[in-house]
């Protein structure tokens, strides 16, 4: 929350005593002082809507007993965070929302996880007091690649305001009210004919089993059951420094070489790094912004497209800007077409017997797989399955693999070794900086001389930077949460109307806040906090790498050298590119 | 309707109302008082002239119970739950209209010929119980009155 005052309040809370700016809530200065009120509604990175009660606390000398996630903190307060009777209130109040819940935890995906799960634990309840009364509502797998179950959400109403205010797309809402309240697409339709981007940022920041992915772990291991199948996997890169947090690994720790083993060891025949896809990925989009950059063919601003959510939001709210797209397919979807094809021709492997497991940060990428007949460009399907970090690490406990002991594993090289570039893809501004590293190299035939491009780096919703190529200035963008991008994009329109320079060269847009590190099928818990962890272990990963750019790859110049040709070649056109095409849905 | 008439409908009542605080509510209750409902492609062509989000529309439209999603009925029957008519049997007379239209309260026919809802009192306490059709006052109900009341409904 932005305070612009500088003035402080002094209070006590449990007889210590604070002294904060003044707007900070009661419960943010308890944890400063590392006082634990319980909360369920709130989430760190939304205001609060107050609608569990949970955080009660108590003003003394008055009978007041507020909400600690909404009130702010004021002079002289002297408030009491637990006692006997608080304590007590708060039992009541999880009973209350218990006696609406189904009791089915031990088949529930948050088994585990569960926000409420673990308040009940923690408040000792071992019996239903209140009456039972569940909703009877349907479940809506009409996505597949979020399922909403609203029998089992408390009406918190975090999901609506990620949905509404975060992501800016308005699929979600509730519908009647107080007891009766449940979560729904407007007008109480089917998930997958509203708005909905399949971001997933909903199941992200639901604290309970109501909004969760589309669960195929199943149907991986059907795969790899099939003893006719080759299968192929590949991991994005913001699972590697996020998977670890299943494991008890620090935010921001770098498994790469883990992961290869585990996958290997649950009977993957090849693993492949979608960051070498990353690496293709810029010769591609690279070379399209020369192209439009120095000789005037196409439109300026050159617009990223490999997050799925921000596609489908562009087709829906956005197709004006379908031609300052960047044809070039997301790097997974590239490591996909290049197995069925470049790889299988090598390997003298049939590609009808070959499958290819695509681990993601990511909701939307179920739904990107199929998204249009380019998808298909080998003749088959070319990622045939796409699992979140959440599956694969349920998957990795049912293998039994122990982790912490696994030594490090290799990649297959030949679509798996990656640069730096390939790997700060993972981040909010990564795609950017990956691509200034190669565009400066093809435009000048030099090294761009500074490799890291802070303006691109951090958490501010839109980023802007500018540097000069040629004697030309490059004015560059960045903006991540769906709910930033409209900003830019006006900033695009008007330039155009006005008929000025354009307001920007090249953006770089995100649906999840912090890019894929905060991705919708990333571990539970994100925070501002953990997406900077998350983000320095890809930045650390970048600088330990023997190349950082992406057209030093050795593997990406043997795949040109002997089967493209060049980027942007008829051949890689046909594989490694797609188009858009406007899908008109109901306004928000 | 025609695609040109409901968009020039909706600007009328959106023109009457829009400088006016809460005018969503106002809007949508005189859509609701010509059409007797407020149907899907009504809030969706709202939501564009109005720049106001559908799922904010719906959050109005159902957190309201004035509010209607379906056509109504050819024929309402609303029983009076007030205190005296609640107490001289509106819920068995309730229970009779359910058996023999197949439809709980809350619900319409699949024909669209009727459908069961509840008022609380609407006044005429002497007369209790009374079942209100399509706002025509029925004094001193009984179960047994029901069929016969039912087959005044014509076609």
């Amino acid at each position: 929350m932005a305070r612009t005052t500088s003035k402080t309040v002094r209070a006590k809370l449990n007889g210590i005593e604070v002294v904060v700016p003044e707007g900070t809530t009661i419960l943010e200065a308890a944890e400063k002082v590392h006082l634990k009120i319980p909360t369920l509604c709130k989430h760190p990175d939304l205001p609060p809507t107050a609608a569990c009660g949970i955080c009660i606390v108590r003003v003394k000398g008055t009978n007041q007993m507020p909400r600690a996630c909404c009130t702010p903190l004021e002079e002289g307060m002297e408030i009491q965070t637990h006692d006997p009777e608080i304590v007590e209130i708060r039992r009541k109040v999880l009973e209350l929302i218990l006696s609406k819940h189904p009791n089915e935890c031990l088949t529930c995906g948050r088994n585990g996880t569960c926000e409420l799960q673990s308040l009940a634990s923690d408040f000792g309840i071992r019996q239903q007091s209140l009456p039972s009364i569940v909703p009877d509502l349907p479940k809506d797998e009409s996505t597949r690649t979020i399922v909403l179950e609203p029998r089992k959400c408390i009406a918190c109403g975090r999901c609506l305001t990620v949905c509404q205010e975060l992501q800016n797309v308005w699929a979600l809402s509730f519908l009647e009210r107080g007891i009766d309240t449940r979560m729904a697409p407007a007008g109480d339709i089917l998930l997958a004919d509203s708005p909905c981007i399949s971001c997933g940022q909903c199941s992200a920041h639901c604290p309970t089993g109501a909004i969760f992915e589309y669960d195929e772990t199943e149907k991986a291991w059907e795969l790899l059951r099939d003893p006719d199948l080759h299968c192929v996997v590949q991991i994005a890169p913001a699972v590697r420094v996020a998977i670890g947090e299943a494991f008890g690994y620090p935010p921001g720790t770098n498994l790469t070489g883990k992961l290869y083993a585990a996958l290997r060891y649950m009977g993957f025949d090849t693993v492949f790094d979608t960051n070498f896809g990353a690496d293709v990925t810029i010769m591609e989009e690279g070379t399209e912004f020369v192209k439009r950059f120095q000789d005037n063919q196409g439109e300026l601003p050159l617009i990223t497209s490999c997050c799925p959510a921000w596609v489908d939001f562009m087709e829906k709210y956005h197709s004006d800007m379908i031609e300052h797209f960047s044809s070039t397919k997301s790097p997974h979807e590239i490591v996909g077409v290049l197995t069925k094809t470049y790889y299988c021709d090598r390997k003298g492997l049939d590609p009808s017997k070959v499958r290819v497991v695509s681990i993601m940060p990511c909701t939307a990428k179920k739904y990107e797989i199929q998204r249009s007949d380019d998808m298909f460009a080998s003749g088959y399907q070319d990622v045939d399955l796409s699992l979140t970090t959440r599956e694969l690490a349920r998957m990795i406990k049912q293998a039994g693999i122990d982790f912490a002991s696994l030594p490090e594993g290799e990649c297959d090289p030949m679509l798996g070794l990656y640069t730096g570039a390939g790997t700060i893809f993972g981040t909010s501004g990564g795609v950017l900086e990956a691509a200034i590293r190669t565009a400066h190299k093809l435009l000048t035939g030099e090294e761009f001389d500074s490799l890291e491009f802070q303006p691109a780096r951090g958490l501010e919703g839109v980023k802007e930077g500018r540097l000069t190529i040629l004697g030309r200035e490059v004015r560059v963008a960045v903006a991540h949460g769906m709910g930033h991008v409209e900003d830019v994009l006006d900033r695009v329109r008007a330039a155009k109307e006005n008929g000025d320079e354009p307001a920007y060269h090249m953006i770089e847009v995100m649906a999840c806040p912090g890019g894929c590190i905060g991705g919708g099928g990333q571990p539970y818990g994100i925070t501002d906090a953990l997406r900077l962890q998350r983000a320095k272990g890809l930045y650390t990963d970048d600088r330990e790498r023997e190349f950082r750019r992406s057209h030093e790859n050795p593997y990406v110049q043997g795949l040109y050298s002997t089967f493209l040709g060049k980027p942007l070649s008829e051949k890689a056109h046909r594989l490694l590119h797609n188009s858009y095409k406007p899908k008109p849905t109901y306004r928000r | 309707m025609a695609e040109k008439d409901l968009s020039a409908d909706v600007a009328l009542a959106v023109r009457k109302w829009q400088k006016k605080r809460g005018a969503l509510i106002m809007v949508l209750h005189e859509i609701q008082g010509r059409l007797g409902y407020v149907p899907r492609e009504i809030a969706l062509e709202l939501s564009k002239q109005m720049n106001v989000p559908l799922a904010r529309i719906y959050e109005v439209l159902t957190f309201y119970n004035f509010f209607e999603l379906e056509p109504p009925a050819k024929y309402v029957i609303s029983g009076c739950m007030g205190t005296a008519c609640y107490l001289k049997g509106t819920p068995q007379i309730m229970q009779e209209f359910s058996r023999l239209l197949g439809i709980e309260v809350g619900q319409t026919t699949p024909d669209g010929r009727f459908s069961l809802t509840t008022v609380r009192c609407v006044g005429c306490c002497g007369q209790a119980p009374v079942v209100l059709i399509n706002g025509e006052v029925h004094s001193k109900v009984s179960p047994q009155d029901v069929p016969h009341l039912l087959a005044q409904c014509k076609d």
